[in-house]
């Protein structure tokens, strides 16, 4: 960390602003995915007061569609909760990773912050730490932005849902994976960023098929970071960004 | 307490331990490996590229396409850009090929 980071940290309301700006990308993938939750989870015969509290208090969507279509199908309640373990399982890399790289936040901020730690939340913030320092004001009006539209548009979809048009026609099915994707680009400049992704494509690839989901995310990831790990020395330099 | 509102509550609980656990973990160290260094230096390029890698095989050719549209684009523009470009190539050619 040096001087000029600490200034820019310092200046909170342009942390803010980038923060609350690069939420906006995210917001056109969880508009319908939020909307579309609320509406499955009534069906599956949650109340909306359940589907509120399942949003608020989970806050990751894979696994709440896996809790509520269990739900539904009478499955023993351990069963749930390993299945929902396993899915979010990834996460743990995540804290990981984004861990070291919260410096400037207090612990109280750290146990607040570990708490959205979603998908597009832990890529944004190693987007963000690869230039600057990680600042909480930017951290947590990103995750504001989010939370509100995650929790806003779950009630639209548990209240309207029956409205609902076939969501294929505008492509809003697939673009969670189109988003990854140009995600995963924007890490390019990293080293070793082609053959871990090569590694990573693969194994996940294989898993899905062989072992089945969700375990090609964690395997697949791993088989990606063991790569990196086999590949570095203890001189070099690794990239940032 | 009602049976599925206790559910909800051990699985934000599970939830919450794996978004806090990799961090719990590695705080009890001083100083970490050059190779786990390595490691969680690529976790978003690893774990992003695992969950996305079987939609490509597991859709159609158009949304395959859209994908790879996706990250041509993403090479020189913006993420916005990027997943505007995908998402439009996606519709076009739905509407026409499919």
């Amino acid at each position: 960390m040096n001087t000029r980071q600490l200034a820019a940290v310092t200046g909170s309301f342009s942390e803010i602003q980038d923060g609350v700006r690069g939420a906006m990308p995210i917001l056109v993938a969880i508009l319908p995915m939020a909307t579309v939750f609320g509406a499955v989870a009534i069906e599956q015969g949650l109340s909306i007061a359940q589907v509120l509290l399942t949003s608020v208090s989970i806050y990751a969507v894979a696994s709440q569609y896996v809790m509520v279509d269990l739900l539904g199908q009478g499955i023993p309640v351990w069963i749930i909760v390993m299945s929902v373990f396993a899915v979010n399982f990834r996460h743990v890399l995540y804290s990981a990773a984004i861990g070291k790289k919260m410096q400037s936040f207090t612990t109280v901020q750290k146990f607040m912050a570990f708490f959205l730690l979603a998908d597009p939340q832990y890529a944004a913030s190693e987007a963000r730490a690869a230039n600057k320092l990680l600042s909480p004001a930017y951290y947590f009006s990103y995750a504001a932005v989010v939370y509100i539209t995650w929790l806003f548009f779950n009630a639209v979809g548990a209240l309207f849902g029956s409205l609902i048009e076939d969501p294929e026609i505008y492509g809003i099915d697939f673009i969670l994976p189109i988003y990854f994707t140009a995600l995963v680009f924007g890490f390019r400049a990293r080293t070793g960023f082609f053959p871990v992704l090569m590694v990573s494509a693969f194994v996940s690839m294989i898993v899905y098929f062989t072992v089945g989901s969700p375990w090609h995310i964690t395997l697949g990831g791993a088989a990606g970071m063991l790569y990196a790990a086999a590949s570095s020395s203890p001189a070099k330099v690794q990239g940032d960004g | 307490m009602d049976k599925t509102v206790l559910l909800i509550m051990i699985c934000a609980a599970a939830t919450y331990a794996t978004r806090i656990g990799g961090y719990l973990i590695l705080s009890r160290f001083e100083s970490v490996n050059h190779r786990l260094e390595a490691a969680l230096e690529v976790v978003p390029i690893a774990i992003l590229t695992a969950l996305v890698a079987p939609s490509i095989v597991t859709h159609g050719p158009v949304e395959s396409l859209s994908i790879f549209i996706g990250a041509i684009v993403a090479f020189r523009y913006s993420l916005m850009t990027s997943v505007a470009c995908g998402l439009m190539a996606l519709i076009i050619m739905r509407s026409f090929l499919v």
